[in-house]
């Protein structure tokens, strides 16, 4: 029998009860959110439980909602299950003012890296991460870039014409 | 008749048509003696055995690829050798996206090449950042180090990195042998941090 996004999302209210919220379905892939400080819980019984063997981490990303005060930054793990073919989405969101997350990397090497580069473009803070320090941008950056708040483009141009970018 | 189905009918081939004479320097000259500047001599061999170092990022680094090759050839301008290594080479060729990350490498690279050098940046990445504004990337290698000529294009063609090296052969012909020596350029080497 394959597992089904239904029978995930009772085993984890089962296990989590109204720890695990937002639960939707988006393409097809299961997405749910906590808070940050049961992440770790949350990942090992995806990754624990039999029936449910969530083992391998796809993709560690961060996301940026200024406009959710109390919850701008957000990590997502994108979790995946190589035996019946399933991926869920698992998100959880921390303040700005604190951005602090457990580390993964215990249980998934993979994390190691996307944690630092989560890093160096939100500004996470990963608890307990062996080596956090940036690992795309040039060390001495000392802004995120990838936070809404940071303009794209380079700020030592002199020559660009407003008119033409479309912010004349 | 050879199995051909193309150039049926061959133009015959003029050798004098062929072959172009190079203009040579102001001076005198006589049965078996040309004089001239020093310089003019010395540029002139200078700017026909141009040793390149391609460094090549990207993009443009393929459009070099193709410069090099049989159809566009460099080589015809006396570049025939390129070189990997600064130390051995006259001209460095910045061909594609400069990141802020490469910044200092790149500036190392120009810092281990021994005068007299010269720098062509290839394409609109390494001449300005291109369509790159963002915040990983160099806007313009003459952030960094001084630029002879820029070929703009995105990526130009194998003609005008041929038309740019041609530019560079100009410019090394024309230049006076105490150049390297000056206040001024010692001034514009200082503008970068270079001692």
């Amino acid at each position: 029998m394959a597992l089904s996004n239904e029978y995930i999302q009772e085993k984890l209210v089962e296990k989590f009860n109204d720890q695990v919220f937002q639960f939707s379905t988006d393409s097809g892939i299961l997405s749910f959110e906590s808070s940050a400080e049961i992440n770790l819980k949350v990942l090992q019984f995806l990754y624990d439980e039999s029936s449910l063997g969530f083992t391998f981490l796809t993709d560690l990303c961060g996301v940026n909602y200024p406009d959710h005060s109390g919850a701008e930054l957000v990590v997502v793990y994108h979790l995946h299950n190589f035996i019946e073919n399933i991926r869920i989405r698992y998100s959880i969101s921390v303040p700005e003012a604190k951005p602090d997350v457990f580390t993964a990397t215990k249980l998934f090497e993979s994390a190691n890296w996307m944690e630092r580069e989560t890093y160096d473009f939100f500004g996470i803070n990963f608890i307990g991460h062996p080596n956090l320090k940036r690992i795309l941008n040039v060390d001495e950056m000392d802004y995120f870039p990838l936070r809404k708040e940071f303009p794209l483009e380079d700020q030592t141009r002199i020559d660009k014409d407003d008119e033409m970018f479309g912010r004349g | 008749m050879r199995p051909v189905r193309f150039n049926l009918n061959p133009k015959e081939a003029n050798i004098s048509e062929a072959i172009s004479m190079g203009k040579a320097p102001d001076g005198v000259g006589g049965d078996g003696f040309f004089a001239t500047q020093l310089s003019s001599v010395v540029g002139l061999a200078r700017k026909n055995s141009l040793w390149p170092l391609p460094f090549a990022t990207s993009c443009c680094g393929i459009e070099f690829m193709a410069t090099m090759a049989s159809h566009y050839d460099l080589a015809r301008f006396g570049s025939e050798r390129v070189g990997f290594s600064p130390r051995q080479c006259d001209l460095l060729m910045v061909m594609g996206t400069i990141a802020k990350k490469m910044a200092p490498v790149l500036r190392q690279v120009y810092l281990q090449m021994a005068e007299p050098r010269w720098v062509i940046a290839v394409g609109a990445c390494a001449s300005s950042g291109g369509i790159f504004d963002t915040y990983s990337v160099l806007q313009g290698i003459d952030q960094v180090i001084p630029v002879d000529v820029y070929v703009p294009g995105c990526p130009p063609r194998p003609e005008a990195i041929i038309d740019g090296f041609m530019k560079i052969q100009d410019l090394v012909g024309q230049e006076s042998i105490r150049r390297r020596n000056s206040e001024k350029y010692r001034d514009l080497l200082n503008s970068y941090g270079i001692q």
